[in-house]
């Protein structure tokens, strides 16, 4: 890799051949690296489930018809998957991403830090999850 | 830019200014505004899950009647401001990440503009539709 260059004059605007470092495959897996996976995925699956937000808001802009179809759709099975997953990744991203607020602040890079709120995320996560699907059900009688 | 940047001041080679600028070609106005946006929408979450749990088991008339209220209409304005923004900036990152082709990656990050803007021009409109009771 750090062998002689080939060409003897690259023009400015070529890449300049730089050892590389290796990707991630190489490295011991670790629950941060996990995680910033995770926090990439929720936020790449609300992206799209926003599209459920609008067409819920929408339908009910539009009328009884309208928005008995999204309730036949969000009262289905997969329909509840969803909206469980949605309301997962909702709750993931934003704990992970309040983690990283932490971060942006210059706290919690030690080893057992990064971990603790990493941890932290993960299980706040299910938790609110959980907890807001028992509320919902207790007001809701299942929607 | 800044004074900070002339020749004189600055500890930057020529060629770190040009290239440290990364994929995006751009400054940290759009990490700045993903803070913004997500503190914001942090501080919106509960009221914007309480909003949900009121409408649960409600038919599309009392589901109307809530949504048309000033305060619930106000608080879901500024969710999905703030949330097409944030995801608008969190898609362009990983875009920028992952797609290498230049044309392709243009192409995704003005695809990934109109769908934020889209999806926050529809629900904007349909929550002033039932503001305004139309």
């Amino acid at each position: 890799m750090l062998g002689r260059n080939k060409h003897q004059k690259p023009p400015m605007t070529a890449r300049i051949e730089r050892p590389l470092s290796p990707h991630i495959q190489t490295y011991r897996w670790t629950l941060t690296m996990a995680l910033s996976i995770v926090h990439r995925a929720t936020g790449i699956a609300l992206y799209v489930g926003t599209l459920l937000l609008a067409w819920w808001l929408i339908a009910a802009a539009s009328g009884p018809a309208a928005y008995a179809h999204v309730q036949a759709f969000t009262g289905s099975i997969i329909g509840r998957l969803i909206v469980f997953g949605y309301t997962w990744a909702l709750m993931h991203h934003m704990l992970s991403g309040i983690r990283h607020f932490v971060w942006d602040l210059g706290y919690g890079f030690k080893a057992n830090e990064r971990e603790a709120l990493t941890w932290g995320a993960l299980i706040g996560g299910i938790v609110l999850t959980v907890l807001v699907w028992i509320i919902a059900y207790a007001i809701g009688g299942g929607r | 830019m800044s004074a900070t940047d002339t020749p004189k001041r600055s500890m930057r080679t020529p060629l770190g200014r040009v290239r440290n600028l990364g994929a995006a070609h751009s400054g940290t106005s759009d990490f700045w505004r993903q803070r913004i946006t997500g503190v914001a929408m942090t501080l919106l979450m509960i009221p914007v899950v309480v909003i949900v749990m009121m409408l649960l088991g409600r038919n599309q008339a009392g589901a109307a009647q809530i949504l048309g209220s000033l305060p619930i209409a106000v608080i879901l304005l500024l969710f999905i401001f703030a949330s097409a923004w944030h995801m608008k900036i969190g898609m362009q990152v990983v875009i920028e990440d992952y797609v290498h082709n230049e044309k392709l990656k243009l192409t995704a990050i003005m695809l990934n503009n109109f769908f934020s803007v889209a999806v926050a021009l529809a629900s904007t409109y349909a929550i002033l539709k039932l503001s305004s009771g139309v």
